[in-house]
Protein backbone atom coordinates (compact mmCIF):
# COMPACT_ATOMS: atom_id res chain seq x y z
CA UNK A 1 0.00 0.00 0.00
CA UNK A 2 1.22 3.53 -0.70
CA UNK A 3 1.80 5.68 2.37
CA UNK A 4 1.89 9.43 3.08
CA UNK A 5 4.81 10.55 5.25
CA UNK A 6 6.76 13.66 6.24
CA UNK A 7 10.39 12.88 5.46
CA UNK A 8 13.74 14.41 4.67
CA UNK A 9 14.84 14.01 1.05
CA UNK A 10 17.68 11.72 2.07
CA UNK A 11 15.39 9.52 4.16
CA UNK A 12 12.77 9.34 1.41
CA UNK A 13 15.42 8.21 -1.07
CA UNK A 14 16.64 5.53 1.34
CA UNK A 15 13.14 4.22 2.05
CA UNK A 16 12.34 4.25 -1.67
CA UNK A 17 15.45 2.16 -2.32
CA UNK A 18 14.22 -0.52 0.08
CA UNK A 19 10.74 -0.43 -1.45
CA UNK A 20 12.10 -0.60 -5.02
CA UNK A 21 13.63 -3.97 -4.19
CA UNK A 22 17.25 -2.80 -4.43
CA UNK A 23 19.67 -5.65 -3.68
CA UNK A 24 22.62 -3.77 -2.24
CA UNK A 25 23.65 -0.37 -0.91
CA UNK A 26 27.33 0.34 -0.30
CA UNK A 27 28.28 3.69 1.16
CA UNK A 28 30.45 5.80 3.36
CA UNK A 29 29.15 8.69 5.50
CA UNK A 30 29.60 12.34 4.51
CA UNK A 31 27.47 15.43 5.21
CA UNK A 32 24.92 16.32 3.85
CA UNK A 33 23.91 12.80 2.71
CA UNK A 34 24.64 10.75 5.84
CA UNK A 35 20.92 10.31 6.58
CA UNK A 36 20.79 7.87 3.66
CA UNK A 37 23.12 5.28 5.20
CA UNK A 38 21.88 6.16 8.70
CA UNK A 39 18.28 5.46 7.69
CA UNK A 40 19.18 2.23 5.90
CA UNK A 41 21.17 0.99 8.92
CA UNK A 42 18.30 1.84 11.31
CA UNK A 43 15.59 0.33 9.11
CA UNK A 44 17.49 -2.95 8.78
CA UNK A 45 16.21 -3.80 5.29
CA UNK A 46 17.99 -7.16 5.48
CA UNK A 47 15.04 -8.21 7.64
CA UNK A 48 12.46 -6.69 5.29
CA UNK A 49 13.70 -7.73 1.84
CA UNK A 50 17.14 -9.24 2.30
CA UNK A 51 18.74 -6.05 0.93
CA UNK A 52 22.42 -5.73 1.84
CA UNK A 53 23.45 -2.44 3.46
CA UNK A 54 27.15 -2.08 4.04
CA UNK A 55 29.35 0.73 5.28
CA UNK A 56 32.54 0.33 3.32
CA UNK A 57 35.98 1.39 4.56
CA UNK A 58 36.09 4.22 2.02
CA UNK A 59 34.24 5.74 -0.92
CA UNK A 60 36.56 3.93 -3.32
CA UNK A 61 35.78 0.59 -1.71
CA UNK A 62 32.05 1.37 -1.85
CA UNK A 63 31.97 2.11 -5.60
CA UNK A 64 33.97 -1.05 -6.31
CA UNK A 65 31.52 -3.07 -4.22
CA UNK A 66 28.82 -1.59 -6.47
CA UNK A 67 30.84 -2.73 -9.50
CA UNK A 68 31.04 -6.25 -8.08
CA UNK A 69 27.37 -6.46 -7.16
CA UNK A 70 26.26 -4.96 -10.48
CA UNK A 71 28.38 -7.53 -12.34
CA UNK A 72 26.12 -10.23 -10.95
CA UNK A 73 23.07 -8.50 -12.47
CA UNK A 74 21.81 -7.21 -9.13
CA UNK A 75 20.42 -3.77 -8.37
CA UNK A 76 23.31 -2.02 -6.62
CA UNK A 77 23.67 1.58 -5.49
CA UNK A 78 25.85 4.00 -3.57
CA UNK A 79 25.57 7.57 -2.38
CA UNK A 80 27.93 10.31 -1.29
CA UNK A 81 28.50 14.04 -1.43
CA UNK A 82 30.85 15.99 -3.67
CA UNK A 83 34.35 15.15 -2.30
CA UNK A 84 33.26 11.53 -1.95
CA UNK A 85 31.95 11.45 -5.52
CA UNK A 86 35.33 12.71 -6.74
CA UNK A 87 36.84 9.62 -5.12
CA UNK A 88 34.27 7.36 -6.78
CA UNK A 89 34.85 8.70 -10.30
CA UNK A 90 37.42 6.08 -11.29
CA UNK A 91 34.91 3.39 -10.38
CA UNK A 92 32.11 5.22 -12.18
CA UNK A 93 34.19 5.32 -15.38
CA UNK A 94 34.79 1.56 -15.00
CA UNK A 95 31.04 0.97 -14.54
CA UNK A 96 30.34 2.91 -17.74
CA UNK A 97 33.13 1.10 -19.60
CA UNK A 98 32.03 -2.33 -18.43
CA UNK A 99 28.41 -1.42 -19.30
CA UNK A 100 27.05 -2.09 -15.85
CA UNK A 101 23.73 -0.83 -14.49
CA UNK A 102 24.11 1.00 -11.19
CA UNK A 103 22.72 4.02 -9.37
CA UNK A 104 24.94 6.68 -7.80
CA UNK A 105 23.52 9.48 -5.66
CA UNK A 106 25.33 12.78 -5.17
CA UNK A 107 23.90 15.10 -2.50
CA UNK A 108 26.05 18.03 -3.54
CA UNK A 109 27.84 20.37 -1.12
CA UNK A 110 29.97 23.43 -1.85
CA UNK A 111 33.45 23.00 -3.27
CA UNK A 112 36.15 22.81 -4.47
CA UNK A 113 38.15 20.73 -2.01
CA UNK A 114 36.46 19.92 1.28
CA UNK A 115 34.56 23.16 0.67
CA UNK A 116 31.49 23.47 2.86
CA UNK A 117 28.69 21.21 4.02
CA UNK A 118 25.99 23.59 2.78
CA UNK A 119 23.99 23.13 -0.45
CA UNK A 120 25.58 23.71 -3.86
CA UNK A 121 25.20 22.78 -7.52
CA UNK A 122 28.88 23.11 -8.35
CA UNK A 123 29.15 19.48 -9.51
CA UNK A 124 27.25 20.08 -12.76
CA UNK A 125 30.37 19.81 -14.92
CA UNK A 126 31.53 16.74 -13.02
CA UNK A 127 28.14 15.10 -13.55
CA UNK A 128 27.45 15.82 -17.21
CA UNK A 129 30.89 16.31 -18.75
CA UNK A 130 32.40 13.00 -17.80
CA UNK A 131 34.04 13.58 -14.44
CA UNK A 132 35.89 10.31 -14.74
CA UNK A 133 38.16 9.43 -17.65
CA UNK A 134 37.20 8.27 -21.12
CA UNK A 135 34.33 8.69 -23.57
CA UNK A 136 31.32 8.12 -21.40
CA UNK A 137 28.26 9.92 -20.09
CA UNK A 138 25.98 9.40 -17.16
CA UNK A 139 22.20 9.60 -17.38
CA UNK A 140 21.65 12.37 -14.81
CA UNK A 141 18.37 12.90 -12.92
CA UNK A 142 17.98 16.11 -10.90
CA UNK A 143 15.23 15.84 -8.25
CA UNK A 144 13.61 19.09 -7.07
CA UNK A 145 11.45 17.75 -4.25
CA UNK A 146 11.39 15.10 -1.56
CA UNK A 147 8.81 13.23 -3.65
CA UNK A 148 11.25 13.11 -6.56
CA UNK A 149 14.06 11.93 -4.28
CA UNK A 150 11.83 8.92 -3.63
CA UNK A 151 10.44 8.43 -7.15
CA UNK A 152 13.76 8.79 -8.97
CA UNK A 153 15.31 5.72 -7.32
CA UNK A 154 13.10 3.36 -9.27
CA UNK A 155 13.27 5.53 -12.41
CA UNK A 156 17.07 5.48 -12.18
CA UNK A 157 17.22 1.70 -11.93
CA UNK A 158 14.81 1.34 -14.88
CA UNK A 159 17.13 3.47 -17.04
CA UNK A 160 20.27 1.77 -15.69
CA UNK A 161 18.97 -1.66 -16.71
CA UNK A 162 17.39 -0.46 -19.97
CA UNK A 163 20.80 0.75 -21.18
CA UNK A 164 23.16 -1.25 -18.96
CA UNK A 165 24.71 2.03 -17.84
CA UNK A 166 25.34 3.88 -14.59
CA UNK A 167 22.78 6.54 -13.65
CA UNK A 168 23.42 9.52 -11.40
CA UNK A 169 20.84 11.13 -9.13
CA UNK A 170 22.17 14.67 -8.69
CA UNK A 171 20.61 16.20 -5.60
CA UNK A 172 21.98 18.75 -3.15
CA UNK A 173 22.04 19.61 0.54
CA UNK A 174 18.81 21.57 0.30
CA UNK A 175 16.69 18.80 -1.23
CA UNK A 176 18.45 16.18 0.90
CA UNK A 177 17.90 17.94 4.23
CA UNK A 178 14.44 19.46 3.79
CA UNK A 179 11.22 17.70 4.78
CA UNK A 180 8.11 17.52 2.65
CA UNK A 181 5.12 15.27 2.23
CA UNK A 182 5.98 12.15 0.31
CA UNK A 183 3.82 9.32 -0.99
CA UNK A 184 5.79 6.08 -0.81
CA UNK A 185 5.14 3.27 -3.23
CA UNK A 186 4.23 -0.20 -2.00
CA UNK A 187 7.05 -2.60 -1.12
CA UNK A 188 8.39 -4.62 -4.04
CA UNK A 189 10.15 -7.92 -3.63
CA UNK A 190 13.76 -8.21 -4.72
CA UNK A 191 14.03 -10.10 -8.02
CA UNK A 192 15.43 -13.60 -8.17
CA UNK A 193 18.34 -14.44 -10.52
CA UNK A 194 15.85 -16.09 -12.90
CA UNK A 195 13.60 -13.04 -12.92
CA UNK A 196 16.58 -10.74 -13.49
CA UNK A 197 17.72 -12.80 -16.51
CA UNK A 198 14.17 -12.96 -17.84
CA UNK A 199 13.79 -9.19 -17.59
CA UNK A 200 17.28 -7.90 -18.36
CA UNK A 201 18.92 -10.61 -20.46
CA UNK A 202 21.60 -13.14 -19.64
CA UNK A 203 24.74 -10.98 -19.50
CA UNK A 204 25.66 -11.06 -15.82
CA UNK A 205 28.16 -13.29 -14.05
CA UNK A 206 25.88 -15.67 -12.20
CA UNK A 207 27.78 -18.98 -12.57
CA UNK A 208 28.16 -20.35 -16.12
CA UNK A 209 26.48 -23.75 -15.70
CA UNK A 210 25.00 -24.75 -19.07
CA UNK A 211 26.01 -21.66 -21.03
CA UNK A 212 29.03 -19.77 -22.42
CA UNK A 213 30.79 -17.71 -19.77
CA UNK A 214 29.86 -14.04 -19.45
CA UNK A 215 32.74 -11.63 -19.05
CA UNK A 216 32.39 -8.23 -17.39
CA UNK A 217 35.33 -5.95 -18.08
CA UNK A 218 36.09 -2.43 -19.23
CA UNK A 219 39.40 -3.54 -20.77
CA UNK A 220 39.81 -4.13 -24.51
CA UNK A 221 43.43 -4.09 -25.68
CA UNK A 222 42.40 -4.57 -29.32
CA UNK A 223 41.78 -1.08 -30.63
CA UNK A 224 39.05 -2.13 -33.08
CA UNK A 225 37.13 -3.86 -30.31
CA UNK A 226 37.57 -0.90 -27.98
CA UNK A 227 36.38 1.49 -30.66
CA UNK A 228 33.34 -0.71 -31.25
CA UNK A 229 32.64 -0.55 -27.52
CA UNK A 230 32.88 3.26 -27.50
CA UNK A 231 30.54 3.41 -30.53
CA UNK A 232 28.10 1.16 -28.69
CA UNK A 233 28.17 3.54 -25.72
CA UNK A 234 27.57 6.54 -27.98
CA UNK A 235 24.56 4.76 -29.53
CA UNK A 236 23.12 4.32 -26.04
CA UNK A 237 23.54 8.02 -25.31
CA UNK A 238 21.86 8.92 -28.61
CA UNK A 239 18.97 6.65 -27.72
CA UNK A 240 18.72 8.26 -24.27
CA UNK A 241 18.43 11.66 -25.97
CA UNK A 242 15.63 10.38 -28.19
CA UNK A 243 13.66 8.34 -25.68
CA UNK A 244 14.40 9.42 -22.13
CA UNK A 245 14.81 13.20 -22.05
CA UNK A 246 12.78 14.78 -19.25
CA UNK A 247 11.99 18.43 -18.53
CA UNK A 248 9.20 20.61 -17.18
CA UNK A 249 7.92 23.96 -18.47
CA UNK A 250 6.27 26.33 -16.01
CA UNK A 251 4.51 29.53 -17.17
CA UNK A 252 6.31 29.37 -20.53
CA UNK A 253 3.34 29.77 -22.90
CA UNK A 254 3.32 33.58 -22.95
CA UNK A 255 6.82 34.10 -21.52
CA UNK A 256 8.93 37.03 -22.73
CA UNK A 257 11.79 36.09 -20.44
CA UNK A 258 13.00 32.69 -19.36
CA UNK A 259 14.69 31.35 -16.24
CA UNK A 260 16.32 27.96 -16.57
CA UNK A 261 17.18 26.08 -13.39
CA UNK A 262 17.28 22.53 -12.05
CA UNK A 263 16.93 20.91 -8.62
CA UNK A 264 16.77 23.23 -5.61
CA UNK A 265 17.44 26.29 -7.81
CA UNK A 266 14.35 25.43 -9.85
CA UNK A 267 12.21 25.48 -6.72
CA UNK A 268 13.56 28.85 -5.63
CA UNK A 269 13.32 30.20 -9.20
CA UNK A 270 9.67 29.16 -9.36
CA UNK A 271 9.00 31.55 -6.49
CA UNK A 272 10.96 34.22 -8.39
CA UNK A 273 8.64 33.58 -11.36
CA UNK A 274 5.62 34.04 -9.06
CA UNK A 275 7.06 37.32 -7.73
CA UNK A 276 7.88 38.47 -11.28
CA UNK A 277 4.42 37.64 -12.60
CA UNK A 278 2.90 39.59 -9.66
CA UNK A 279 4.95 42.60 -10.88
CA UNK A 280 3.68 42.12 -14.44
CA UNK A 281 6.87 40.56 -15.85
CA UNK A 282 6.06 37.73 -18.24
CA UNK A 283 8.65 35.23 -17.08
CA UNK A 284 8.63 31.45 -17.38
CA UNK A 285 10.72 28.61 -16.00
CA UNK A 286 12.28 25.71 -17.83
CA UNK A 287 13.35 22.94 -15.45
CA UNK A 288 15.56 20.23 -16.89
CA UNK A 289 14.73 17.04 -14.99
CA UNK A 290 17.50 15.16 -16.79
CA UNK A 291 20.78 17.07 -17.17
CA UNK A 292 21.98 14.47 -19.62
CA UNK A 293 20.07 14.18 -21.90
CA UNK A 294 19.65 17.96 -21.94
CA UNK A 295 16.53 19.78 -23.26
CA UNK A 296 18.45 21.40 -26.14
CA UNK A 297 15.56 21.48 -28.59
CA UNK A 298 13.10 22.95 -26.06
CA UNK A 299 15.61 25.71 -25.32
CA UNK A 300 16.36 26.31 -29.00
CA UNK A 301 12.64 26.72 -29.69
CA UNK A 302 12.00 28.93 -26.65
CA UNK A 303 14.85 31.20 -27.82
CA UNK A 304 12.59 32.24 -30.74
CA UNK A 305 9.94 33.33 -28.28
CA UNK A 306 11.80 35.00 -25.38
CA UNK A 307 14.01 38.09 -25.25
CA UNK A 308 16.60 36.67 -22.89
CA UNK A 309 17.45 33.73 -20.64
CA UNK A 310 18.83 33.64 -17.10
CA UNK A 311 20.50 30.43 -15.98
CA UNK A 312 20.14 30.16 -12.20
CA UNK A 313 22.52 27.73 -10.52
CA UNK A 314 24.13 27.39 -7.08
CA UNK A 315 27.58 27.70 -8.67
CA UNK A 316 29.82 30.18 -10.46
CA UNK A 317 28.36 29.43 -13.90
CA UNK A 318 28.39 25.88 -15.31
CA UNK A 319 25.07 24.89 -16.90
CA UNK A 320 24.96 28.35 -18.54
CA UNK A 321 27.48 27.01 -21.10
CA UNK A 322 25.03 24.31 -22.21
CA UNK A 323 22.24 26.91 -22.38
CA UNK A 324 24.35 29.07 -24.71
CA UNK A 325 25.23 26.06 -26.87
CA UNK A 326 21.55 25.07 -27.04
CA UNK A 327 20.21 28.47 -28.10
CA UNK A 328 23.10 29.07 -30.50
CA UNK A 329 23.38 32.72 -29.44
CA UNK A 330 19.88 33.59 -30.70
CA UNK A 331 19.20 35.54 -27.47
CA UNK A 332 21.32 36.88 -24.59
CA UNK A 333 22.02 34.26 -21.93
CA UNK A 334 23.33 35.25 -18.50
CA UNK A 335 24.17 33.36 -15.35
CA UNK A 336 23.14 34.08 -11.77
CA UNK A 337 24.15 32.07 -8.77
CA UNK A 338 25.57 32.07 -5.27
CA UNK A 339 28.41 29.85 -4.13
CA UNK A 340 30.09 28.66 -0.96
CA UNK A 341 26.89 27.17 0.44
CA UNK A 342 24.87 30.40 0.28
CA UNK A 343 21.42 29.86 -1.19
CA UNK A 344 20.00 32.52 -3.47
CA UNK A 345 16.65 33.98 -2.42
CA UNK A 346 13.71 34.33 -4.83
CA UNK A 347 14.05 38.14 -4.52
CA UNK A 348 17.73 38.00 -5.57
CA UNK A 349 16.88 35.88 -8.60
CA UNK A 350 14.16 38.28 -9.74
CA UNK A 351 16.52 41.21 -9.27
CA UNK A 352 19.20 39.43 -11.33
CA UNK A 353 16.65 38.82 -14.09
CA UNK A 354 15.70 42.50 -14.11
CA UNK A 355 19.32 43.74 -14.02
CA UNK A 356 21.07 41.24 -16.28
CA UNK A 357 18.37 40.37 -18.80
CA UNK A 358 15.46 42.81 -18.87
CA UNK A 359 17.52 46.01 -18.45
CA UNK A 360 20.49 44.99 -20.62
CA UNK A 361 18.69 42.61 -22.90
CA UNK A 362 17.81 44.89 -25.80
CA UNK A 363 21.28 46.50 -25.93
CA UNK A 364 23.14 43.20 -25.92
CA UNK A 365 20.79 41.72 -28.47
CA UNK A 366 21.45 44.66 -30.75
CA UNK A 367 25.23 44.17 -30.37
CA UNK A 368 24.97 40.51 -31.29
CA UNK A 369 23.07 41.39 -34.45
CA UNK A 370 25.61 44.06 -35.38
CA UNK A 371 28.51 41.68 -35.05
CA UNK A 372 26.72 39.06 -37.09
CA UNK A 373 26.40 41.60 -39.93
CA UNK A 374 30.15 42.24 -39.82
CA UNK B 1 -4.02 30.08 2.41
CA UNK B 2 -0.25 30.10 2.68
CA UNK B 3 1.68 30.72 5.89
CA UNK B 4 5.45 31.19 5.78
CA UNK B 5 7.27 30.98 9.12
CA UNK B 6 10.84 31.23 10.32
CA UNK B 7 11.54 29.80 13.76
CA UNK B 8 14.99 30.76 15.05
CA UNK B 9 16.84 30.31 18.31
CA UNK B 10 19.59 28.29 19.99
CA UNK B 11 20.28 24.68 19.09
CA UNK B 12 18.61 22.63 21.84
CA UNK B 13 15.59 24.90 22.30
CA UNK B 14 13.47 22.59 20.19
CA UNK B 15 13.32 24.92 17.20
CA UNK B 16 13.51 22.17 14.59
CA UNK B 17 11.08 19.85 16.37
CA UNK B 18 8.58 22.66 16.85
CA UNK B 19 8.71 23.20 13.10
CA UNK B 20 8.28 19.50 12.53
CA UNK B 21 5.21 19.28 14.78
CA UNK B 22 3.71 22.29 13.01
CA UNK B 23 4.39 20.64 9.63
CA UNK B 24 2.82 17.36 10.76
CA UNK B 25 -0.22 19.24 12.11
CA UNK B 26 -0.73 20.85 8.69
CA UNK B 27 -0.47 17.47 6.97
CA UNK B 28 -3.26 16.28 9.27
CA UNK B 29 -5.48 18.92 7.68
CA UNK B 30 -4.41 17.95 4.16
CA UNK B 31 -2.12 20.91 3.50
CA UNK B 32 1.15 21.02 1.59
CA UNK B 33 4.18 21.59 3.81
CA UNK B 34 7.89 22.22 3.57
CA UNK B 35 10.43 22.20 6.42
CA UNK B 36 13.83 23.59 5.57
CA UNK B 37 16.40 23.61 8.37
CA UNK B 38 19.64 25.49 8.59
CA UNK B 39 22.07 22.68 9.14
CA UNK B 40 25.75 22.72 9.69
CA UNK B 41 28.42 23.50 12.23
CA UNK B 42 26.44 26.40 13.66
CA UNK B 43 23.86 23.98 15.06
CA UNK B 44 25.99 22.86 18.00
CA UNK B 45 25.37 25.47 20.69
CA UNK B 46 24.97 28.18 18.08
CA UNK B 47 21.86 29.34 16.33
CA UNK B 48 19.40 26.99 14.68
CA UNK B 49 16.58 28.01 12.43
CA UNK B 50 13.95 26.39 10.29
CA UNK B 51 11.69 27.74 7.56
CA UNK B 52 8.25 26.11 7.57
CA UNK B 53 5.66 26.74 4.89
CA UNK B 54 2.05 25.57 5.13
CA UNK B 55 -0.12 25.98 2.07
CA UNK B 56 -3.27 24.86 0.31
CA UNK B 57 -1.29 24.90 -2.94
CA UNK B 58 1.93 23.36 -4.22
CA UNK B 59 4.88 25.10 -2.52
CA UNK B 60 7.52 26.59 -4.80
CA UNK B 61 10.58 27.77 -2.87
CA UNK B 62 11.17 26.12 0.52
CA UNK B 63 13.82 28.78 1.18
CA UNK B 64 12.69 32.36 1.77
CA UNK B 65 14.05 35.76 2.63
CA UNK B 66 10.73 37.37 3.57
CA UNK B 67 8.13 35.57 5.69
CA UNK B 68 4.69 36.11 7.21
CA UNK B 69 5.78 35.22 10.73
CA UNK B 70 9.09 35.09 12.57
CA UNK B 71 9.34 33.30 15.92
CA UNK B 72 12.54 34.55 17.54
CA UNK B 73 14.09 32.92 20.56
CA UNK B 74 17.50 34.55 21.01
CA UNK B 75 19.29 37.83 20.36
CA UNK B 76 21.35 36.59 17.39
CA UNK B 77 18.16 35.53 15.65
CA UNK B 78 16.52 38.87 16.47
CA UNK B 79 19.44 40.66 14.81
CA UNK B 80 19.16 38.44 11.76
CA UNK B 81 15.43 37.89 11.26
CA UNK B 82 13.56 40.98 12.50
CA UNK B 83 13.93 42.41 9.00
CA UNK B 84 12.65 39.18 7.40
CA UNK B 85 9.03 39.81 8.43
CA UNK B 86 6.93 41.22 5.62
CA UNK B 87 5.14 44.52 6.37
CA UNK B 88 1.94 43.70 8.24
CA UNK B 89 3.44 40.39 9.33
CA UNK B 90 3.98 39.02 12.82
CA UNK B 91 7.02 38.77 15.06
CA UNK B 92 6.79 36.65 18.21
CA UNK B 93 9.65 36.58 20.68
CA UNK B 94 10.67 35.42 24.11
CA UNK B 95 12.16 38.42 25.97
CA UNK B 96 14.45 36.13 27.97
CA UNK B 97 18.03 37.05 27.03
CA UNK B 98 16.93 39.78 24.63
CA UNK B 99 18.89 42.99 25.10
CA UNK B 100 17.90 44.80 21.92
CA UNK B 101 14.12 44.55 21.55
CA UNK B 102 12.47 44.77 18.13
CA UNK B 103 11.96 48.26 16.79
CA UNK B 104 9.79 47.86 13.70
CA UNK B 105 6.46 49.64 13.69
CA UNK B 106 5.11 48.20 10.42
CA UNK B 107 4.57 44.71 11.88
CA UNK B 108 2.65 43.21 14.80
CA UNK B 109 4.93 42.18 17.65
CA UNK B 110 4.06 39.79 20.49
CA UNK B 111 5.96 38.70 23.58
CA UNK B 112 5.74 35.35 25.28
CA UNK B 113 7.69 34.46 28.41
CA UNK B 114 8.38 30.91 27.25
CA UNK B 115 11.55 30.33 29.25
CA UNK B 116 9.98 31.62 32.46
CA UNK B 117 6.75 29.64 31.99
CA UNK B 118 8.64 26.43 31.21
CA UNK B 119 10.70 26.71 34.37
CA UNK B 120 7.53 27.48 36.37
CA UNK B 121 5.99 24.33 34.92
CA UNK B 122 9.13 22.48 36.01
CA UNK B 123 10.07 21.16 32.55
CA UNK B 124 12.41 23.01 30.22
CA UNK B 125 11.69 20.59 27.38
CA UNK B 126 8.15 21.89 26.88
CA UNK B 127 9.48 25.38 26.13
CA UNK B 128 8.92 24.99 22.42
CA UNK B 129 5.33 23.84 22.91
CA UNK B 130 4.58 26.94 25.00
CA UNK B 131 5.92 29.07 22.15
CA UNK B 132 3.89 27.03 19.64
CA UNK B 133 0.77 27.65 21.74
CA UNK B 134 1.43 31.38 21.73
CA UNK B 135 1.86 31.36 17.97
CA UNK B 136 -1.35 29.38 17.43
CA UNK B 137 -3.27 31.86 19.58
CA UNK B 138 -2.13 34.73 17.34
CA UNK B 139 -2.32 32.74 14.10
CA UNK B 140 -4.62 29.73 14.35
CA UNK B 141 -3.26 28.13 11.16
CA UNK B 142 -3.76 24.62 12.49
CA UNK B 143 -6.49 23.29 14.78
CA UNK B 144 -5.49 22.00 18.23
CA UNK B 145 -6.88 18.54 17.44
CA UNK B 146 -4.59 18.39 14.41
CA UNK B 147 -1.63 19.47 16.54
CA UNK B 148 -2.38 16.52 18.83
CA UNK B 149 -2.50 14.21 15.80
CA UNK B 150 0.71 15.81 14.56
CA UNK B 151 2.38 15.20 17.93
CA UNK B 152 1.38 11.55 17.76
CA UNK B 153 3.02 11.27 14.34
CA UNK B 154 6.19 13.19 15.09
CA UNK B 155 7.16 11.76 18.48
CA UNK B 156 7.87 8.10 19.01
CA UNK B 157 5.15 5.96 20.54
CA UNK B 158 6.92 5.36 23.83
CA UNK B 159 6.63 9.07 24.60
CA UNK B 160 2.93 9.32 23.76
CA UNK B 161 2.18 9.46 27.52
CA UNK B 162 3.72 12.96 27.39
CA UNK B 163 1.13 14.29 24.93
CA UNK B 164 -1.19 15.67 27.67
CA UNK B 165 1.78 17.59 29.11
CA UNK B 166 2.49 19.02 25.66
CA UNK B 167 -1.16 20.05 25.27
CA UNK B 168 -0.99 21.71 28.69
CA UNK B 169 2.09 23.63 27.54
CA UNK B 170 0.37 24.72 24.32
CA UNK B 171 -2.62 25.96 26.35
CA UNK B 172 -0.24 27.77 28.71
CA UNK B 173 1.30 29.50 25.70
CA UNK B 174 -2.09 30.43 24.28
CA UNK B 175 -3.05 32.11 27.54
CA UNK B 176 0.17 34.03 28.00
CA UNK B 177 1.05 35.73 24.74
CA UNK B 178 0.81 39.53 24.90
CA UNK B 179 1.12 42.30 22.32
CA UNK B 180 4.31 44.35 22.52
CA UNK B 181 4.30 48.02 21.59
CA UNK B 182 7.56 49.48 20.30
CA UNK B 183 6.53 53.02 21.20
CA UNK B 184 6.01 52.25 24.90
CA UNK B 185 9.41 50.65 25.16
CA UNK B 186 11.07 53.82 23.92
CA UNK B 187 9.27 55.86 26.61
CA UNK B 188 10.35 53.38 29.27
CA UNK B 189 13.95 53.80 28.29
Amino acid sequence: MSELKLMKGNEALAEAAIRAGVDGYFGYPITPQTEIIEYLMTERPELRTGMVVLQAESEIAAINMVYGAASTGKKAMTSSSSPGISLKLEGISYLAGAELPAVIVNVVRGGPGLGTIQPSQADYFQSVKGGGHGDYKLYVLAPASVQEMADFVEDAFDIAFKYRAPVLILSDGLIGQMMEKVVLKPQKLRMTNEELIEKNGDWAVTGKKGRERNIITSLDLQSEKMEARVRRLMKKYEQMEKEDLRFEKINCDDAEYLIIAYGSSARISQKAVELGRAKGIKVGLLRPITLFPYPKKALFDLADQVKGILSVELNAGQMVEDVRLSVEFKVPVEHFGRTGGIIHTPEEILEALEQKIIKNGSIRHHKTRESSIL
Amino acid sequence: MTEEIIIAGFGGQGVLSMGKILAYSAIMQNQEVSWMPSYGPEMRGGTANVTVILSDERISSPYLKIVDTAIILNQQSMDKFEESVKPGGILIYDPNGITAHPTRTDIKIYQIEGTKLASEMGNKKIFNMIILGGYLKVKPVVKLENVIEGLKKSISERYHNLIPLNVEAITMGMNNIVPYKVQEAIFQN
